[in-house]
């Protein structure tokens, strides 16, 4: 496939522009507004959250950045590993990919774009890297500080040409987790598809070879694993892969 | 005998308000107490996890000091580097409806509050009823005020206000500092608010500071809810239940 991989500030700039732009303008559906499968009661209160950080928050607001002295150390929960006998299904691509350093590691980009894109670990630790020394913030309670290095996620998005109808960028792990995220954090500059940790490549543990980084969620829209991305025209929950199936809020800003 | 300056029933606002914001205020206490036993670790500064040391945990689940980790690994070459480790233990985590129901409650106490305190300031019930006044910063009606509470000798309730200046001190401080609390430490455990102001973690001094102030607050909240309700009990339970909710 023939990929631009370098870009200039301008591009970039344009592009952004361009994307957001045409959001603006065309927007999504109205009814997109709400976010996906809010059927019960409880669903009321996170959709009622989403609308108002929405509404009254400003939407490329930074979150808080650390120095390297406040690194701490860092638990690895959820899946540890997706090849591991003690997943519910062991992914078997997986343990491949893994026993060969992830050489063989592709990640995809598809969907609502001009030029669907794949990407290789090395295509994508040529592109401008980006480094964030973030707070991790888990629903359980806890909360770890990591260096992060990776790629923007809305580099990668301009770069395969994201349509203007595009609403919902979707995510698809090893482990067979799913989540999503609306075009305003999918493109927001904090945003990382992040391939190293502390300055080392990503452990197994924490999501390699390559996991999402949104630091303005709680830590389950951060997926681990990575295997392909896909842009969609409506908002998808991922049906019964998805948090909200299990009773867990798709919009996790708070 | 403290002077009465006046006994008025509870006014229709003060009474639904009352209502919802037990309610949430309940819901808040159940739901959170659940969302606590997830992690029941607290901590002070912005970071705070099973491999860094904690102020204290409580013993409120199976995840209290569970050792299902594998070996530690370290992030650097050097002496003291902080570690990873992966968690091997299946902990307890019904986060799933306590945190929307602790979020949709909240949403309830932030609205029906609002309603409250613009009532109360604008009518002169936080004025008139709730701010002690000067005459009762009298030294020997607080000394028997206190000792009649301290023998449980509590007085027949008129089923409103007006109130003793212990009543009105700690009504005072639930309503402006600890339900507020709560709340402002509520929102600072929210990434996306946070990131739009900073200054919450400033003020108290990260997040995990912020957890652990809101669960001291809502622990004292639970404390004024008990004292309260037996409060109501010893000053006329029926009279006081009906002058609150169903008005006379």
């Amino acid at each position: 496939m023939k990929k631009k991989t370098n870009y200039t500030r301008r591009d970039f700039v344009i592009g952004g522009a361009a994307v957001l732009g045409s959001l603006a303008i065309s927007g999504c559906d109205k009814k997109t507004i709400n976010a996906p499968t809010y059927g019960n009661i409880l669903r009321v209160a996170d959709n009622f959250t989403y609308i108002a950080h929405r509404t009254l928050l400003p939407g490329q607001s930074l979150a808080r950045e650390y120095t390297l002295a406040d690194i701490k150390s860092y638990p690895a929960t959820g899946t540890i590993d997706p090849s591991a006998s003690t997943q519910e299904k062991p992914s078997e691509t997986y343990g491949k990919l893994k026993a060969n350093s992830f050489k063989d590691w592709r990640l995809t980009i598809e969907g609502c774009v001009e030029k669907p894109g794949s990407y290789s670990l090395l295509d994508l630790k040529k592109l401008p890297l980006k480094k964030q020394i973030t707070r991790n913030t888990c629903e359980e309670g806890w909360t770890g500080i990591a260096q992060w290095t990776g790629v923007q996620l809305s580099r990668l998005l301009v770069s395969v040409g994201i349509m203007p109808k595009a609403c919902c960028v979707c995510f698809y792990a090893y482990d067979d987790y799913f989540e999503s995220l609306d075009m305003l954090d999918a493109l927001h500059p904090q945003t990382l598809l992040a391939y190293g940790m502390n300055g080392k490549d990503l452990m197994i543990a924490h999501g390699a070879p390559l996991r999402l980084r949104v630091e303005k969620q709680i830590g389950y829209k951060s997926v681990k694993f990575l295997n392909r991305i896909v842009v969609k025209d409506v908002f998808d929950d991922g049906g019964d892969k998805g948090a909200i199936k299990a009773g867990w809020a798709w919009y996790t800003g708070i | 005998m403290i002077k009465e300056t006046h006994n008025a029933n509870h006014t229709t606002t003060v009474r639904l308000t009352h209502l919802v914001v037990s309610l949430s205020i309940i819901t808040l206490l159940v739901s959170g107490f659940v969302i606590l036993m997830a992690h029941p670790r607290l901590y002070w500064g912005e970071v705070g996890n099973d491999l860094t040391k904690p102020l204290f945990e409580l013993p409120i689940s199976k995840n209290y000091k569970h050792g299902g980790w594998t070996p530690s690994t370290a992030f650097y070459s050097t002496l003291n580097s902080p570690v990873s480790a992966s968690r091997t233990f299946d902990i307890f985590n019904q986060n799933g409806w306590a945190r929307s129901l602790h979020f949709m409650a909240g949403w309830l106490l932030v609205a029906t509050g609002a309603v409250y305190l613009i009532y109360s300031l604008f009518s002169g019930h936080i004025r008139n009823n709730i701010l002690p006044r000067s005459s009762d910063f009298n030294l020997k009606n607080i000394i028997i005020e206190i000792k009649e509470h301290a023998l449980l000798q509590i007085r027949a309730a008129a089923g409103g206000p007006s109130y003793g200046i212990l009543q009105k001190i700690s009504y005072f401080i639930v309503i402006f500092i600890f339900v507020p609390g709560t709340v402002v430490t509520g929102l600072t455990m929210s990434p996306a608010i946070t990131a739009a102001h900073p200054v919450l973690l400033d003020i108290f001094g990260g997040y995990q500071s912020a957890r652990t102030i809101h669960f001291i607050l809502a622990a004292v909240l639970l404390l004024f809810t008990g004292v309260h309700v037996f409060m109501v009990i010893k000053s006329g339970f029926k009279k006081q239940m009906k002058s609150m909710f169903i008005g006379r």
